[in-house]
């Protein structure tokens, strides 16, 4: 039987590690992330995991950490958020290219610059490029089972790359929910057992990582993490089948939402997918054709899935709770939009900009996205498309 | 234990040759001065920060160490093995692993003294059972003999030139080991290849088989960056060492012991001028650099004995 509980984001994700019991976690507190490593650190204390906690003097060195103990044959854990993920940045690369399959739990936060606490996505999507799969929830639920889910994805022979578990910060890491925690043996059986091949301290035999990697080699590194790459997508879905033996809770690359007849459609990323849910509700209440892809998997790109589930629609508004400052959309409408391109009928695109620092977005504000969708559905004329949302007029 | 060179050059390396450093170049001596240490039967992680010693030693697919060996950035070699020590303690205790191993990291002074300071520090406020080991070169050779906080007052640099109306590096070396000793940390040394290396082993000994953080800062020199003649690599430590411009000492659970008081004061300017990178300081109108450095070590001494007694 399914545990009822009601936890924050932050409490979840904690739980999940708690039941995992991993080898290592090396952390270092940021808002809003602190109380995964406050809450590990009580089971720690309490002797409730095994784990050593390495409190650590940085997130660099959180990461540093996490590739000696995952390199030595842990299974080794961390949780971040905004600047600190930006100060693992050169590390992310270096996990992921020796084949280490860490896990993050990713409390997204914007990037400072002026500083703020508050969610967007620019931190995550900064390191969309850096070789880690990885997963987006949308509420509670989905963090805590998008976590369990990290380990049998990465620790796949087939895979063998770190993975961040992305959530919403405040929106999901400390609202607190109505969700279901599964019993303690339960989830140490689906997770199971690190067993890497070769690691440092292996008995008969050594191991030696992370070479001067010359140009005669460095390319056939990044080849084959390309094909780790491709090899996640079937083992993500392989994963969410046996997760949804064991719940019922059904998981893809992303969530089809009202899409069978939709005309307009959203894609969109975490937290936000539940307002754009309720607009789309309320619209169809009205019998308006709307529906919203909300995006679970973001590397590796589904991209074939997303464009054959979006050529049935005239009209999409990409949502990008990130800025990148290419004059010509988020990093999600890039790949989406390139994603578009194949198809023989391509739905018109725009791209909306939105909530950047914490910046609420409305139900009436997702309504006003269809109603642009449905103005452009009727003209043919897409308009400018690179656009942003909530921010002041004058 | 009585310490017995022949027996100890006889040992397998664990550091084999076929690595790409230069002729006359300390790292490797240091390298394999420290893992001789291990006693038999004893397995070793070893980590590097990235350096001359890492690109040189660990070139894809080849590894010149006998031992496990991790390396991931420039900065982080006290974290890395930090996490390797950690992940050693828990796989100990769930059972997963029944042999014993030594945890050892080498980075040269750039990524000791600088960039990596606070990974460093970080890992011995943690208590990691750990030993890091600087090669000290007294300048970023990898990338071609930039200056350093560990660089002494007046070297010419590729990033401190001497000039016109520059004399070299402005600024005296950094003193890390007393930065290290501060940590309260079981045991600190500095050492170099002096004599028979009997005092590298045996602080390569201590250091590996304390309990808990150990530093070794081990002065290494560069050919290349100091402008000497490879053979003359032993004699340039011994003048460091004569000169007291590297003296050797260890720190032991807070007591400092000074390890050689060389007999007779050898004056600095025996050990400058045996090397490129000081050459400007004899040139005419220059004779003050020279008296700067002398007062410089003096002090420095004065300093260490008063800790010492």
């Amino acid at each position: 039987m399914a545990i009822k509980d009601r936890l924050s984001g932050n409490e979840a994700v904690a739980i999940a590690m708690r039941q995992i019991n991993p080898d290592v976690m090396g952390a270092f507190p940021i808002t809003p992330s602190t109380e995964i490593p406050q809450y590990f650190s009580s089971y720690v204390a309490n002797g409730e995991v095994d784990t050593e906690f390495v409190a650590v003097e940085s997130e660099h060195s959180a990461m540093s950490t996490c590739i000696g103990a995952q390199a030595a044959g842990a299974r080794a854990v961390t949780a971040t958020s905004s600047c600190g993920m930006a100060l693992m940045w050169e590390l992310l690369y270096v996990a992921a290219s020796d084949r280490l399959p860490i896990t993050m739990a990713l409390v997204n936060r914007a990037l400072t610059g002026p500083i703020n606490i508050n969610n967007d996505h620019s931190d995550s999507m900064g390191a969309r490029d850096t070789g880690w799969i990885q997963l987006y929830s949308e509420n509670n639920q989905e963090a805590y089972d998008n976590f369990l889910m990290a380990m049998p994805i990465g620790e796949h022979q087939a895979v063998q790359l770190p993975v961040m578990v992305c959530q919403d910060g405040f929106i999901t890491s400390h609202a607190v929910e109505n969700m279901e925690l599964l019993e303690d043996e339960k989830v140490k059986k689906f997770v199971g057992e690190y067993q890497p091949e070769n690691y440092l301290l292996k008995k008969d035999g050594t191991l030696a990582i992370g070479p001067y990697g010359i140009s005669a080699y460095y390319m056939d590194f990044k080849m084959q993490q390309v094909e780790a790459m491709k090899q996640a997508k079937p083992v993500i879905l392989e994963v969410a089948k046996k997760f949804k033996e064991m719940t019922g809770r059904s998981y893809g690359f992303f969530e089809e939402y009202e899409m069978a007849d939709a005309e307009a459609a959203l894609v969109i990323i975490g937290s936000s997918a539940g307002t754009a849910k309720a607009a789309v509700d309320q619209m169809r209440k009205e019998g308006r054709k709307v529906g919203l892809i909300k995006l679970r998997v973001f590397r590796p790109f589904p991209m074939e899935e997303l464009a054959a589930a979006l050529s049935k629609v005239g009209a999409v508004a990409v949502m990008d709770k990130a800025e990148g400052f290419s004059n010509a959309g988020g990093p999600l409408f890039a790949d989406v939009r390139s994603a578009l391109y194949d198809l023989e009928n391509r739905p018109k695109a725009i791209n909306y900009v939105y909530g950047l620092g914490g910046r609420d977005i409305k139900t009436t504000d997702f309504e006003a996205i269809y109603e642009e969708l449905f103005r452009i559905l009727k003209t043919g004329v897409t308009g400018p498309v690179y656009r942003h949302i909530g921010q002041r007029e004058e | 234990m009585t310490y017995n060179f022949h027996d100890e050059m006889n040992k397998p390396e664990r550091l084999v040759g076929g690595h790409r450093l230069c002729a006359g170049c300390g790292a490797s001596v240091a390298v394999r001065g420290v893992l001789r240490a291990l006693e038999e039967g004893d397995r070793a992680v070893v980590a590097n920060a990235t350096s001359c010693l890492e690109v040189s030693s660990f070139m894809y697919p080849y590894t010149a160490y006998e031992d496990s060996y991790i390396h991931s950035a420039f900065e982080n070699a006290g974290a890395t093995i930090g996490g390797v020590e950690a992940a050693y303690r828990v796989m100990k205790k769930k059972g997963k692993i029944d042999e014993t191993f030594k945890f050892i990291a080498f980075g040269g002074d750039g990524g000791t003294y600088d960039i990596g300071l606070q990974s460093l520090s970080g890992a011995m406020e943690r208590g990691h059972d750990m030993v890091y080991v600087c090669y000290d070169n007294e300048a970023y050779m990898n990338t071609g003999i930039q200056r350093s906080s560990s660089t002494p007052r007046f070297t010419d640099a590729t990033t401190s030139p001497a000039g016109t109306v520059e004399p070299g590096k402005r600024q005296n070396k950094k003193n890390l080991t007393e930065i290290l000793a501060a940590h309260d940390i079981p045991y600190a040394a500095q050492t170099t290849f002096w004599g028979n290396f009997k005092d590298l082993h045996e602080k390569s000994h201590k250091a590996i088989y304390t309990e808990g953080p150990a530093f070794l800062n081990v002065l290494s020199p560069c050919p290349r960056g100091w402008r000497y003649d490879p053979a003359d690599l032993a004699e340039i430590c011994k003048l460091a060492v004569n000169t007291r411009v590297w003296p050797l000492y260890e720190i032991e659970e807070g007591t400092w012991k000074l390890n050689y008081e060389p007999r007779k004061k050898v004056p600095v300017v025996e050990f400058l001028k045996r090397q490129g990178r000081f050459a400007h300081m004899f040139e005419p109108g220059n004779e003050w650099m020279i008296e700067e450095s002398q007062k410089y070590v003096d002090q420095q001494w004065e300093k260490l004995l008063k800790k010492c007694r």
